[in-house]
Order: structure tokens, then sequence, then C-alpha cells
């Protein structure tokens, strides 16, 4: 297909529906909205299943229905919309059955704005749901990216029968970018032999998350960890940039990560020896790859539009190896190439700290910086 | 109330309820003219000190800015929930939520409907303009069936969307409802009346005779794609006839109030 | 003689929205083509006699950007306060 000029939010949207996406079932808020308004015209248009609910919590719920009979289902939301979905969340992953979830993320926490951020990494990542489960989670820093990583999620959702997250933010879901969509796929309505969809001429299923002996529950809660096993060993996936002969690197993820490249970029035209480390898959971690170069490099540079949520897991797998340095910008702003090349050449050429918290130590150097 | 002399020429002012401040709102929106009928309605009787407002999400997601009062912010359709939590804690204090379609009548439906049935003396300005605003144009339970909104491109489609909410009527079935009515805003007579019966709702609260609610029907002129004198002819064209005026419940105690 | 009253409008607030210079039963408003309001606005105006100070223009706008006033006349006429 060509390559065509497309919105982020309407890109992820026609990805889904060139792949077969049976049904959306979502709820109007900025800054996601277009992909529900794109799918209002061509769900209808295709003879799919298009419904506006009427509030997130609703939708989830409708989304947990659909995928209980095995069809391509999806949701999107922001930020305060997907803590409503929470408990949906974690009923989907407590049957486990296969869903693809959005989260153009915002500026938070509470009502927020309607900036982007990265501000949902823990909600994602870490269960912001109850009890012990675990999300595919995938981390787009383009609008080609939104569209491959969109395809990706409904395979590895229906492969690990599980939810897969796309966890993006408003500049991506809002900027236009030459991309290509893939070509128009026909719908396959799966027989999965789990999907609640009428007994005929087989035995009844059930599909629930309700495990009232405890045995049972513990025995379903060791079987979610098998999985979640196998989804580590193969689904991690990420990007490097200028690894090879790098000093120091910098990580990042989704915008963030494309920010950080471009004042890595800029840092190598100086001659700094810096590297990017982009992580794709932020569940499951590309733990193994971050402890291979926390072995190597003289410091990390994690930058974040959080207070530093992937952090927490980069220094629990460097473990006090080498010096983590750490810079964010919260609230929906977006930092500038200039703000992170700035932080690179400091990390180049002055002592770090190895003592404080490098969350301490960013935000003690930015108060400052702000007062002046 | 200013301690100035008013002149004794001066028919009208801007009410002392409302902050000196230019509102968002787009050019002829109706949000306007109910803040200030709810402003004036609150200066009459007095009750600026003892109010206490809850915003909504929707276009009036910044109400706090245009009322000079207390305010509070809830999350997307909980407004109820947050009045209640605030008039059972207070109960001398004036506690209202101004809500639109998509905060009341979409994901705050549980949220209006307990309230309601609780009977929670709280007032509720409901602005019914048949679409979602703030996000830009979305269908709203609200919305009219074949009226073409962001999400319904081609029109509401009754057959996959469903009917149009009609809430005044719904809540009226309510006991614990004192004072629900129905009014709208799109020309001098039905504003008057409207502020009557803003007047009444708060009234019903003051005397501690239930809930209270006044569902406004009101224009957008953006999302409708129409200017704003326009937007009025098309609301009383197509609006009234589908959410018909009037009173579905005024309990016989809020009846006997003296205004 | 009918009553005179004017009107002032407020360019802080007023949007040029026109609902006051349709429901104007005198029709002696329009918007002012000449000036604009800090926010960009034509703010709406007075062009003509015939004023009565009805406040129905105050009754209808959406910004409380308009005062009214009416003359008063020898017999008591109605006191000052909202409409």
């Amino acid at each position: 297909m060509a390559r065509e000029m497309l919105k982020g939010n309407v890109a992820m949207a026609e990805a889904a529906v060139r792949v077969g996406l049976e049904a959306y079932f979502g709820y109007p808020i900025t800054p996601q909205t277009e992909v529900l308004e794109h799918l209002s015209a061509r769900m209808p248009e295709l003879g799919r299943v298009f419904v506006q609910a009427e509030s997130e919590l609703a939708a989830i719920n409708m989304v947990y229905g659909a995928a209980c009979t095995g069809t391509r289902v999806m949701s999107s939301s922001s930020s305060p919309g997907v803590s409503l979905m929470m408990e949906g969340i974690s009923y989907i992953a407590g049957t486990e059955i296969p869903a693809v979830l959005a989260n153009v993320m915002r500026g938070g926490p509470g009502l927020g704005n309607i900036a982007p951020s990265q501000a949902d990494y823990n909600q994602a990542v870490h269960g912001g749901g109850h009890g012990d489960y675990n999300l595919i989670v995938l981390a787009p820093s383009t609008v080609q990216e939104t569209i491959d990583l969109t395809v990706l999620a409904f395979d590895l959702a229906e492969k690990y029968r599980m939810i897969a997250m796309i966890l993006t933010d408003g500049s991506i879901g809002q900027m236009m970018e030459p991309a290509e969509l893939p070509e128009m796929r026909p719908v396959v309505r799966k027989n999965w032999d789990w999907a609640t969809n009428g007994a005929i001429g087989r035995e009844r299923r059930v599909l629930s998350s309700i495990y009232i002996n405890p045995p049972l529950e513990e025995e379903t809660n060791l079987r979610l960890m098998k999985t979640w096993q196998k989804v580590q060993a193969n689904e991690v996936r990420y990007k490097e940039y200028y690894l090879d002969d790098a000093e120091f690197v910098v990580i990042g993820f989704g915008t963030a990560g494309r920010v950080a490249l471009s004042a890595v970029r800029a840092a190598r035209a100086q001659g700094i020896k810096v590297g990017l480390f982009r992580p794709i898959s932020l569940n499951p971690f590309p733990h193994a790859m971050i402890d291979e170069l926390a072995g190597k490099a003289s410091a990390f540079l994690v930058v974040e539009m959080n207070s530093g949520q992937m952090l927490e897991d980069i220094r629990l797998t460097a473990r006090g190896r080498l010096p983590i340095e750490f810079y964010a910008r919260m609230g929906g702003i977006v930092p500038f190439p200039d703000e992170v090349l700035s932080e690179i050449k400091r990390v180049a050429t002055t002592k770090l700290n190895t003592t404080l918290h490098p969350r301490d130590a960013w935000l003690e150097r930015f108060l400052a910086q702000s007062e002046r | 109330m200013t301690t100035l002399a008013i002149p004794e020429n001066l028919v009208y002012t801007r009410p002392e309820s409302l902050t000196p401040v230019h509102n968002h709102y787009c050019p002829g929106c109706t949000h306007g003219v109910a803040h200030r009928l709810i402003a004036e309605v609150l200066d009459e009787m007095n009750l600026r000190e003892h109010t206490i407002g809850v915003a909504p999400v929707g276009c009036s997601v910044f109400a706090y800015n245009y009322f000079n009062f207390d305010f509070v912010e809830a999350a997307h359709g909980r407004a109820p929930a947050m009045a209640t939590g605030i008039k059972r804690v207070l109960p001398d204090r004036t506690v209202f939520t101004y809500q639109g379609d998509g905060d009341l009548a979409s994901i705050g439906m549980a949220e209006i409907m307990h309230a309601a049935a609780r009977g929670e003396n709280i007032t509720v300005i409901f602005i019914n303009n048949a679409i979602y605003g703030m996000t830009g144009g979305q269908m709203a339970p609200t919305t009219l069936p074949g009226q073409k909104t962001t999400s319904s491109p081609n029109g509401r489609d009754v057959e996959t969307t469903g009917y149009p909410i009609r809430m005044a009527e719904i809540l009226s079935n309510m006991d614990g409802a004192g004072y629900i009515v129905r009014r709208s805003l799109h020309d001098p007579k039905n504003i008057r009346l409207a502020k009557k019966a803003i007047r009444t709702a708060f009234e019903t609260q003051q005397h501690g005779l239930g809930f209270s609610m006044v569902e406004l029907l009101s224009t957008c002129p953006t999302n409708w794609g129409v200017t704003p004198v326009e937007a009025l002819t098309w609301l009383e064209d197509h609006m009234v006839p589908a959410y018909p005026l009037g009173d579905y419940k005024i309990s016989e105690h809020v009846a006997a109030i003296k205004l | 003689m009918p009553v005179r009253g004017w009107i002032e409008v407020n360019d802080m607030y007023c949007k040029g929205c026109e609902l006051c210079i349709s429901a104007c039963p005198q029709d002696v408003l329009q918007l002012d083509m000449e000036h604009l309001t800090p926010k960009g606005f034509h703010p709406a105006q007075l062009y003509k006699d015939g004023c009565t100070g009805c406040a129905i223009c105050s009754i209808v706008c959406p910004d409380a950007a308009i005062t009214v006033y009416r003359e008063v006349t020898k017999k008591p006429a109605t006191a000052a306060g909202g409409a």
C-alpha cells in the first residue's frame, strides 16, 4: 500500500480495521476521540460492530462480552477513561481471553489536561487493576509504529489469550506523518476452542474470572504466570541506536524516546559517544538487554514524561552497577531535544551523582533551573 | 449584594455571582444564559456565600471560573455523588450540580438516578443540547434520530444506537424528587420561565423538599453547524417537540412555596 | 411618548453573537463593525433612538454583557433590580 499522511489516532483505528477488527466499543475522550469517530463511520460501512458506550466502564464490559465470543475486539481511551476500565481489565485478564486496548496518555493525575504524557506506565505495566495479572504493553513512537504495533497487538492477544495494550500519547495520537497501512484482510471468525458462542453440537463452555475455591484460583494464577513466562521469553521488543561504541546510554520510550533520538543524533554530531535504547515492549520489559548494557555502559540517562516510572524498572535491573541519571517533564509537557541534549552533555562531562536517588537529583536541578 | 446605592434608572446589570471574567463558551452558546440565570437567582436569594457548585466534565468544565462562589470539579458523571458528599456534611449550604448531556445522561446515569432516588437535597441544572460539545460534537444520549454528529456521521440510526433519553420524565418517577421540570432557553419568554424554575428549584432545596432538577434545552451553534440565532430556531423546531417543556414533578409541598 | 432607555455593552464580555440584535423588539441594535473588542469580536451597540429599556437584550445575552437603564418617569416607576 502507498504511504499517506495519517493522523496517529486515525491510523491506529484503520490499522485495526484492516486486520479484521470486528467490534469497537468506546467513549469520547480527548486526545483519542478520533479513534471513535473514524470507526463510527468505518465499522457500519463494513457491516461490523460499533457502539459508543455510555462510559468507559460500560465500554470495557462490552469488550469483555465480545471477547468471550472470540471476535477481534478493541477499545481505546485516555488516562482517566483507562482508570475506569481497570476493573474490566482485571476481569478480562482473569478470564484469559484476548482483547486489544489503546491508551492515548494525557497529563494527570485526575482530570489533568489533554496534553501528552507517559504517566500511565505504572498503571499499564505494573497492573492498574486488582490482582495478579499482566498486560502485553507496546509503546510506539511514530505513526508507522502505531500501525505496526496495532497489527501485532491483535496477533499477540490471540496467541496468548490476554490483553495487548498500545500505550501511546496525545502527541503521537494527534500528529500526522507519512505512514503505510496494511492491505485490507478479510474478517476471519475463528472457532476458538474456548469461546462461548453457542454450544451448537458441542459441550457447553463457561468463561468467567470467578474461582470461588482458592486452590482453583491458585491454579489459575499459576497458569497466568506460566503464560507470562512464555510471553517474556518470546515477545520482548526494543530498538537500539548507536550502541556499538556508546559510552553511555539514553533510555526512553514512546515520544520521550523519539525526542531523545534527536538529542542523541545531535550529540553524536558533536562527537559525544552516546547511544539510545528504546524499549518497545514495556511489558515484557527488555530486562536482559538493560542488564547487559548496565554491565558495559558508564551511565544511563533515563528520559520520561512522568515522575520516573520506567526509571524504577531500570534501576532494579541495573542493580547499582552504574550511575543512573534522570530527566523528566510532567503534566502534559513534551521535552524539547535541546533539553535532552543539555542533559547528555552534562552526563558526558560532569561527575555524576551516585548517592541521591536519580529522581531527587533531577528534581533538585530542575527546580534550581526554574528559579533562575 | 453591592453596598453602593443603586441608580434609580438601572434596570439590569450583571449579577454579583458571576465573576468579572470573559468566559470561553462559544458566541451565542446558551451555557452563558444558564450561568447568568443561576447567578441572578442566587443573588436574589442572597445565597452567594452559602453556595457550593459542582462542575462537570464538558464545555462547562471551567464553570468554576465563572461563578463567584465556592466550586469543586467532579469526575465525568460523578457530580451528583460529589454533591451528595458535600450536602450531607454541610446541610445548611446550597449545593448544586451543573451538568451536560454526556455528564448526566451517559456516564453519570447511575449517579443521577440514585441521587434523585435518595432524595438528596441538591439542585441539578441539566444542560441538554443534544450533543457532546467539548469533545467536538459526538452523539449524546439526547441526540435526535437522524441528527448528524461526528460519531453518527450518517445521522443517528435508532436501529443501532437507540432513542434519545428523556431525563425529566424518567427522574419524575422518583419518590425522592421534589421538583423536576423542563424549560428552554430559546427566546426571552422561555428564558424568563427558566429563571422562575431555577428559583423554585433552589427554594425546594432551601425548604429541604427533596431532589430538584431543571432540564434546560440549550443550543450548541458550533457543533450543530449553525449561527447562534439559527440555533435558537433549530432548538424550537426540533428539540422542543422531542423534549416537551413542562412540569414533570412538583410535590405538593413545593407547590405550596410562596416565591 | 414611549419611555426612553439606553444600554451599555461591555467590551470585555460581548462576543458579537447577535442574539440581542435578533431579540430587540425595537430593532435598535447592530454590531459595531468599526470596533473590535480585546478578544476580536465586533460588539453589539445601540445605533439609533428608540430603546425603551425593556431589557430583553439582557435576558438573552449569554455573557451578561449588557447593562440596561430606563429613564425614571414622574409616576412611581419599577425599582432598580433584576429583570
